[in-house]
């Protein structure tokens, strides 16, 4: 029986919640200066599970530690598994170090997605800051193979300085070879760098979509989902269109364990995206 | 009203800045702008010289800049096609805090920046409209450029900049 295209938002589930299988780096890719992908192949033999846009791994480097990593990779083809990382600590650190042929124990996919499927027929607005375009790639990927499902689209990229814009080459060619608003902006310009210089919520009030159709999906910093879900809502979305990615301290992946609880949320179970409305309130606590 | 007049006060009414502005208003407004047109590399206006214009980009990207000896221009913002520039015209005592630079052709409107504070004057609540108007500008370009002293998309590995 064929296997059936990418499933509704959820429901893939892992094989064995806390098995972790290893999987041999096949490919290591530079992306910026602290940001680099690896592509991963099953050292069982065997594909790669598939995942929807926005779930995430649990990525364990032997003898360093265990962290969440969202998948960047592409849904809708079955080839490696591919994260991009961001070197930020310890284990990221000894992750950066791999080389072709180096292991690495996984675990998952694990969480809620984005809302891929039910976006269909509306026009999609993603907005993304720095490392926070990795997790909306596989949004941008699954959108692109099927353009004609959807009605506008726009993705609105947000970098700290120009060497820290990931994915180029792809961003270059999504803005030529697609019907797609791809829009970059970053904080601090340099003399070689002709795009826009600003915050990526500027972007917002221009950019091409209809609000009364359309879904967005946020993922960056908290404070800029905030300040761009707010700018959305300015613009006349819905609140219950707009979708962001939260981040919390996640380690068993399965909604066990309780680190990642955000008030009566599990970020690892129930997210880690979440409908802005039913998250607003959260992502502007102080404390819980 | 000459035609000129009337073509600025159709530009005007369509800018979301004079949104629901009285026509006799936007008529008293359009008598004080007129049509601009800067070549790449001209400035619209300069650091610390008279905030005299305010500009509709009607098209075109303008780059904000202040100038360093040692870096030379920082860009810390690009404006275009609708955005406002030159809020400075009804802020005592109307100096630009930044230099503005055509970085192509850029066509814009301009409003008089003492033509408009006499009318304002003369007309408080017509004043008091477009003070609101501009308030909200910089309140905007002040919460943009709080994001980026914040630097958010920093890595937390690096020190902070500020702070």
């Amino acid at each position: 029986m064929a296997e059936p295209a990418i499933a509704a938002r959820g429901t893939v589930p892992p094989v064995s919640p806390m098995a972790i299988r290893p999987f041999v780096v096949c490919g290591v890719r530079r992306e910026t200066r602290d940001t680099f992908t690896l592509e991963l192949e099953s050292a069982e033999g065997g594909p790669a599970p598939r995942f929807l846009p926005g779930q995430f791994n649990m990525l364990y480097a032997f003898g360093v530690g265990e962290i969440p990593i969202s998948i960047s990779g592409d849904p809708t083809r079955r080839g490696p598994l591919t994260h991009t990382v961001r070197t930020v600590g310890v284990v990221t650190r000894a992750m950066e170090r791999l080389e072709p042929g180096g292991v690495l124990g996984v675990r998952g996919p694990y969480g809620e997605g984005w809302p891929v499927e039910d976006a269909a027929g509306a026009d999609v607005v993603v907005v993304a800051g720095g490392i926070g375009l990795a997790p909306l790639r596989p949004v941008v990927l699954s959108v692109l193979a099927e353009r004609e499902r959807y009605g506008r689209v726009a993705l609105l990229y947000g970098a700290r300085s120009p060497k820290d814009i990931l994915f180029r080459a792809e961003l270059r060619r999504w803005r030529s070879a697609f019907h797609m608003d791809v829009e970059v902006t970053v904080d601090r310009g340099d003399r070689t760098w002709r795009g826009d210089v600003g915050v990526v919520t500027r972007l917002v009030p221009r950019a091409p979509f209809d609000p009364a159709r359309t879904v967005a999906m946020i993922c960056g910093p908290e404070i800029m989902m905030r300040f761009a879900a707010q700018e959305l809502v300015r613009r006349g979305v819905a609140r219950d269109a707009i979708w962001v990615s939260t981040e919390r301290n996640m380690k068993c992946g399965v909604g066990l364990c309780g680190h990642c609880q955000h008030g009566p949320l599990f970020v690892c179970k129930d997210g880690p995206v979440f409908r802005y409305d039913r998250v607003e309130t959260l992502l502007s606590k102080r404390e819980i | 009203m000459s035609t000129q007049v009337h073509a600025l006060d159709v530009l005007l009414k369509e800018h979301p800045f004079f949104h629901g502005l009285a026509p006799e208003d936007l008529e008293i407004l359009a008598g004080c702008a007129k049509n601009e047109r800067f070549e790449k590399g001209q400035f619209l206006y300069r650091e610390n010289q008279n905030a005299d214009r305010l500009f509709i980009i009607r098209q075109g990207t303008v780059s904000l800049e202040i100038y360093s000896a040692r870096r030379g221009a920082i860009v810390f913002q690009k404006v275009r096609e609708g955005d406002v520039l030159g809020t400075s015209w009804i802020v005592p005592p109307y100096v630009s805090g930044c230099d503005a630079r055509a970085l192509e052709t850029v066509r814009a409107v301009s409003l008089d920046g003492p033509c408009m504070r006499r009318k304002c004057d003369a007309d408080p609540r017509l004043g008091y409209e477009l003070l609101k108007r501009s308030v909200a500008v910089l309140v905007g370009r002040l919460e943009a450029a709080h994001f980026q002293l914040l630097d958010l998309y920093r890595n937390p590995l690096e020190r902070p900049r500020h702070g």
